[in-house]
């Protein structure tokens, strides 16, 4: 093998390893479909639930509103949840070690989970947004999809490079890990203002929303979708998510890096469950 | 299903993707079976030490203390141990999955803290637990497996249908859902995915343990085969002096995470057989040299050791 082609062969090898993570995800998301069917059951009726507030409050601002902080927030918490849980389902079907000792490197492993958590959660918000499409009538007459699109693009990679911290969490503590990267999410949630404005909190949440992605996103969505704003009227919300993804991905995957050296040097990445 | 062997059958592994990699080459029947003290070998550790922080109260407990061994190339070499010895630890620092706190390692010469990938491209492991994805079937663990070696699924399916019909499954059982598979089973299927990568350096940490007879019986017979045709190195941890005598070239025994004693099986009961009363068997070598019979083995302290 040539020098030149010595790179390429070892990228093709790790494009394939991480197809193989797609697939496997894949698998598993077939085999457990009841699991699967159970969960997209309940997100639909958590989105149904929460929009039907503003049914009751006759404002169909508010139930605009309301759908847009369900659809937007299910897809960005699938997509955490599903790379927060990466080492949690390895230890516990007791394949951690197996995949840890694979060559393949840890980017190339993030980045199949990565991509099928965004595929995964495109198809699940899917679901959710058609059929409260069938409960509400939405005026989209004013949308401007590209800027939902644009922003929604642009706020993956800070949530993808939180999802990857939080995948730490499992590697660091065996038992707790995976209950901790349920407290992020919630505290997420809470700051960010996906189905109330973040006025209304008080000062030092409205502190921690700034540091939020999904404070971004969701702004940049509604403001395209309710307003039909362009791109070029949500660039406050773009250049902070462009910001963070910049700086979060190559952060998560260094301390990913860092968390399963300690976690080789201390012997937790041996089986549990 | 058939559990009956197959012996004409023989196994045929792919070829590595790495052109770096020597695949362990196949040997011609008949031919003596080569232990290659030339060039770097198998594997080689220097003074290795591993210490684990246990508890509350993070008290130290030293898991490997000192260990040197060096295994030459187309060797099966056995590490004997009681519960707790240090065997499972041993495997997990040429595995990669440990970092040593003192001495060196080495795979056919690379480091395995500082040439990691390499290392980790030339070994396999098969672990007392037959980890894997339990609602997926064999073949989607095995192409998964396979994928993360670098080799394409479909060459994949057709070794692992060849090496698990060696091992007695059909290849009907392929799709089902491994969970519905029995333990010796699900073993078997976990060897089929170390020996799909082609190791240099196949990594067995008990992999009879738990078995029933006839499976214990089959995997062994299959190592031997492994043995017979390829030069492909062996580390093999066991409980199973039967098994140790009948496998392995040399023997290493642990003892409280030290390298106690290591020889040949006969020369190891030459030893105690010359330096005690006792009859020339394994037993009574790992009761000489570990101080406890078999039935005296205990769990280990603490939760950072199974074995």
């Amino acid at each position: 093998m040539t020098i030149a082609s010595r790179p390429m062969a070892t990228a093709l090898r790790e494009l394939s390893a991480s197809a193989a993570f797609i697939e496997r995800n894949f698998n598993l998301s077939r085999r457990y479909w009841g699991w699967e069917l159970a969960f997209l059951v309940y997100a639909v009726a958590g989105a149904l639930s929460i929009s039907f507030i503003g049914a009751a409050a006759a404002d169909k601002r508010l139930i605009f509103s309301l759908v847009i902080g369900a659809i937007f927030w299910n897809y960005l918490s699938t997509v955490f949840s599903f790379i927060a849980e990466t080492i949690s389902w390895e230890r516990w079907e007791g394949t951690l070690e197996y995949t840890m000792m694979a060559p393949v490197r840890r980017a190339s492993q993030l980045a199949g989970s990565t991509t099928y958590a965004i595929l995964y959660g495109l198809v699940h918000t899917s679901v959710i947004l058609l059929v409260l499409t069938l409960f509400f009538e939405l005026d989209m007459s004013h949308a401007n999809f590209v800027t939902a699109s644009v922003v929604m693009f642009a706020g993956s990679f800070s949530v993808v490079g939180i999802g990857i911290m939080a995948a730490i969490l499992p590697l660091l503590y065996v038992e707790r890990g995976a209950q901790m990267t349920f407290v992020i999410q919630s505290c997420l949630l809470v700051v960010s203002g996906v189905y109330y404005p973040v006025s209304v909190l008080p000062g030092w949440m409205q502190v921690a929303s700034a540091f939020s992605p999904a404070t971004y996103i969701l702004d940049g969505v509604r403001k395209g979708l309710m307003e039909g704003a362009s791109v070029g009227a949500v660039v406050h919300d773009l250049w902070p998510l462009a910001l963070m993804g910049a700086i979060l991905i190559p952060l998560g995957l260094w301390l990913f890096g860092r968390a399963e050296h300690y976690a080789k040097r201390t012997g937790k990445l041996k089986r549990v469950g | 299903m058939s559990t009956t062997l197959m012996p004409e059958q023989k196994i045929t592994v792919p070829t590595p993707v790495s052109a770096q990699v020597e695949a362990p080459a196949r040997i011609p029947e008949g031919a003596p079976r080569p232990v290659r003290p030339a060039g770097p070998p198998a594997l080689l550790l220097e003074h290795v030490s591993k210490t684990f922080v246990i508890g509350r109260k993070k008290k130290p407990v030293a898991a490997i203390s000192d260990v040197s061994m060096r295994v030459e190339r187309a060797e099966i070499y056995g590490v004997l141990g009681a519960n707790g010895s240090g065997k499972s630890t041993l495997i997990r620092l040429v595995s990669t999955l440990l970092t040593l706190d003192t001495g060196r390692a080495e795979v056919f010469g690379h480091d395995v803290e500082r040439d990691e990938m390499a290392v980790k491209r030339l070994i396999n492991r098969v672990s007392v637990d037959a980890a894997f994805f339990k609602k997926l079937s064999p073949y989607e663990n095995l192409a998964f497996a396979a994928r993360l070696y670098g080799l394409h699924a479909g060459d994949a399916r057709r070794e692992a249908v060849r090496i698990l019909a060696r091992l007695g499954i059909s290849e009907k059982r392929m799709g089902s859902p491994i969970e519905q598979m029995s333990r010796g089973m699900q073993q078997k299927v976990a060897i089929a995915r170390a020996l799909l990568t082609s190791p240099t350096l196949l990594l067995l940490d008990e992999p009879t343990t738990g078995l029933d007879p006839r499976s214990k019986l089959e995997v062994q017979a299959f190592v031997e085969d492994l043995r017979a045709t390829h030069d492909a190195t062996i580390l093999l941890t066991t409980h199973d002096m039967a098994e140790a005598d009948r496998l392995c070239d040399r023997i290493a025994i642990l003892d409280g995470g030290r390298l106690v004693a290591e020889d040949t099986p006969d020369g190891l009961k030459a030893r105690v057989a010359r330096e005690t009363d006792l009859a020339p068997t394994l037993d009574n070598v790992f009761m000489t040299y570990t101080g406890r019979s078999l039935d005296e083995d205990v769990e280990a302290e603490g939760p950072e050791d199974d074995e």
